[in-house]
């Protein structure tokens, strides 16, 4: 019996949609238009604009990830506490706008948030002052989060409920109280979940460029942005593909941070 | 070994599929004809039509700017039969021998279309081999009268302080530029350096007025009372006045740009026969009459107008604006690459500013 052969229907999908674009990439980055190497096109994030937009990307995305974090944590714990029917109502409910497009999810977004939406007309209507986030970068850091909080929150809450709770019970026996049972039980034995939820709101908030484009009226330049323009108006996929690398080298560089601090690997799904 | 010989296997598989084999001309794909479009540019009720009438299958894209489109059509990763470029989009196909001549003998319609429209179509197609008017029109402002006290008759109107926040600039770098060139007295198709940076400049400067940089949601945000004043294309004046009618369309005094959208083939077209039969059913004179009157961009073809009930939209001086409103306006022309590549680096400056 060889299982190996089993891996085949995913190889062929790994070689088909990861490995052999990601060649691509590093062929046409590492490449001029007429197929010469060069340094070139990875060097372009050395200019200011781009520099500007990898910093502000890196901001915004770094924002995102901790407002949901400091969101997901708690809520993840209470949800772990509750009963097993109640619980797995709040989840359906918490993961029930995931079945509605992600790009009809933002453009509500901005329907919302408009001069005349419907926030502010709510507002209006209660004499209360209005709301002018849209178009700028607290618009976009709300898309984010709004947009990726889920995959903070179920990585998180998959792994309390993996603790066990005689190893809460023997801290409590022993002596310690709430908060040390948290920092010294809790949180150590959850911290693969913590990770893997960073990874995955911080990678796609890095690189988005949608919702930047949606809610911050184009007016704000993310790394993401850039990167989506050389590849449609400026037609230049040498130095789109350039920043795609370096760009790539960010989220290696972010991924191999975090998982010093997972060795074990368990919070990756 | 056997590990190798299953990444192997997999790799090769995983090529073939990619690279598509198989024949391109199965029967089913014969009778269909590929059109990429403009969003929002054509009476989805014409493509029933012609798919009724003569039995094609229309398969339908869009896009929205002429950046975006031609990658798509250069690489011919999907050929499409009929594609709707602007003029000096076509200057450059034609330039980058990307374009097929047309065959007039499949569209005799062509004699709908007003002999005027075929010589201005000559800049940049000059033996009218390439292209097909379709729409044309000019690049303006759209204002509301409820929100703007002084009469709004130059670009500069874009720049005052008072309209912060409520201005909505075009997202296209071309016509980005044109305004601000413009509105410096230069012409749109300048590649000096200095104008050029000039007009940067002025951009920068009015991005803090700025509500956002949008394309077609310029028109639902004016529809919408969202801003004050817009940057837009003619065309999209009579449609939002039916919905808004406290929205005005100027053509500012400075001079502007006036441009005409064609119908080509690709070299790389499979359908090419099919793509002229689709070419000379939007230019028989019921169907562009159709199609102005959902899309309400100004139509080249002559036999169309005279077909327009209503008075007040036949003569309109925004749908059809005179030679004397125009005499200022300039039809884009294509810079070459290197040109293009300043225009998005000096765009990209103005974004990340």
């Amino acid at each position: 019996m060889n299982k190996k052969w089993l891996s085949g229907p995913y190889l062929f999908w790994a070689i088909s949609f990861i490995i052999i674009p990601l060649v691509m990439i590093l062929y046409y980055g590492l490449t001029t238009k007429d197929g010469s190497i060069t340094f070139e096109n990875i060097l372009q994030i050395t200019t200011n604009t781009n520099v500007k937009a990898l910093v502000l990307a890196l901001l915004l995305s770094i924002v995102s990830t901790i407002i949901c974090l400091i969101l997901a944590y708690p809520l993840a714990m209470i949800l772990n506490q509750l009963d097993v029917n109640q619980n797995s109502f709040i989840v359906l409910i918490f993961i029930l706008p995931m079945w509605m497009n992600f790009l009809l999810r933002t453009l509500a977004w901005q329907t919302l948030l408009e001069k005349t939406g419907v926030i502010n007309s709510v507002l209006t209507l209660l004499h209360l002052p209005t709301l002018n986030i849209i178009n700028t970068p607290y618009a976009i850091v709300l898309g984010m989060v709004y947009n990726f909080l889920p995959f903070m929150v179920l990585p998180i809450y998959n792994i309390l409920i993996k603790i066990d709770p005689n190893v809460i019970n023997a801290a409590k026996d022993l002596g310690a109280n709430s908060f040390l049972t948290f920092y010294k039980v809790i949180l150590p034995l959850s911290w693969p979940g913590v990770i893997s939820g960073i990874t995955m709101v911080f990678v796609p908030s890095l690189t988005t460029f949608v919702i930047s484009d949606l809610l911050g009226g184009s007016k704000i330049l993310l790394i993401g942005n850039v990167i989506e323009q050389k590849f449609t108006q400026a037609n230049n996929w040498n130095a789109g593909s350039g920043l795609s690398l370096v760009l790539m080298v960010f989220i290696l560089l972010s991924m191999a941070i975090l998982s010093k601090y997972d060795k074990d690997g368990e919070g990756l799904i | 070994m056997k590990k190798w010989f299953l990444f192997i296997a997999t790799t090769a598989l995983a090529i073939s599929a990619l690279t598509g084999c198989g024949g391109k001309n199965s029967a089913s794909d014969a009778n269909k004809v590929y059109v990429y479009n403009w969003g929002e540019y054509i009476d989805p009720e014409v493509l029933d039509m012609f798919q009724e009438e003569t039995g094609i299958e229309v398969v339908y894209d869009e896009f929205e700017t002429n950046e975006i489109m031609y990658p798509k059509v250069a690489s011919s990763g999907v050929s499409y039969d009929v594609v709707c470029p602007s003029d000096y989009m076509i200057e450059r196909m034609i330039q980058d021998d990307l374009l097929a001549e047309l065959n007039y003998d499949n569209i005799p319609n062509l004699s709908n279309i007003d002999q005027t429209y075929l010589d201005q179509a000559k800049q940049f197609d000059p033996e009218n081999k390439y292209s097909v008017p379709y729409c044309w029109g000019t690049v303006g402002i759209l204002y509301n009268k409820t929100m703007v006290d002084e009469p709004v008759d130059s670009w500069s109107i874009l720049w005052d302080e008072k309209y912060k926040d409520s201005i909505l600039m075009q997202d296209s770098v071309r016509d980005a530029f044109a305004v601000a060139l413009k509105s410096l007295g230069y012409s749109i198709n300048s590649t000096d350096a200095n104008q050029l940076n000039e007009a940067k400049e002025l951009l920068i400067q009015q991005k803090p007025l700025v509500q956002a940089y949008v394309i077609d949601q310029v028109r639902d945000k004016m529809i919408g009372n969202e801003a004050a004043l817009g940057v837009i294309y003619s065309g999209e004046a009579i449609f939002t006045q039916r919905e808004n009618p406290d929205l005005e369309y100027v053509i500012p005094k400075e001079g502007s740009n006036v441009w005409i959208d064609g119908w080509v083939i690709p070299k790389t077209a499979e359908h090419k026969e099919n793509a002229e039969k689709f070419i000379n059913f939007l230019c028989r004179d019921d169907i562009a009459l159709k199609n102005f009157e959902y899309i309400t961009y100004s139509t080249p073809n002559k036999a169309a107008r005279e077909l327009i009930e209503d008075e007040d939209i036949k003569n309109s001086e925004v749908a059809f604006p005179t030679a004397d409103m125009l005499k200022d306006c300039e039809t884009y022309q294509y810079l070459g690459s290197e040109n293009d590549d300043l225009f998005s680096t000096l765009w990209n400056e103005v974004k990340s500013n």
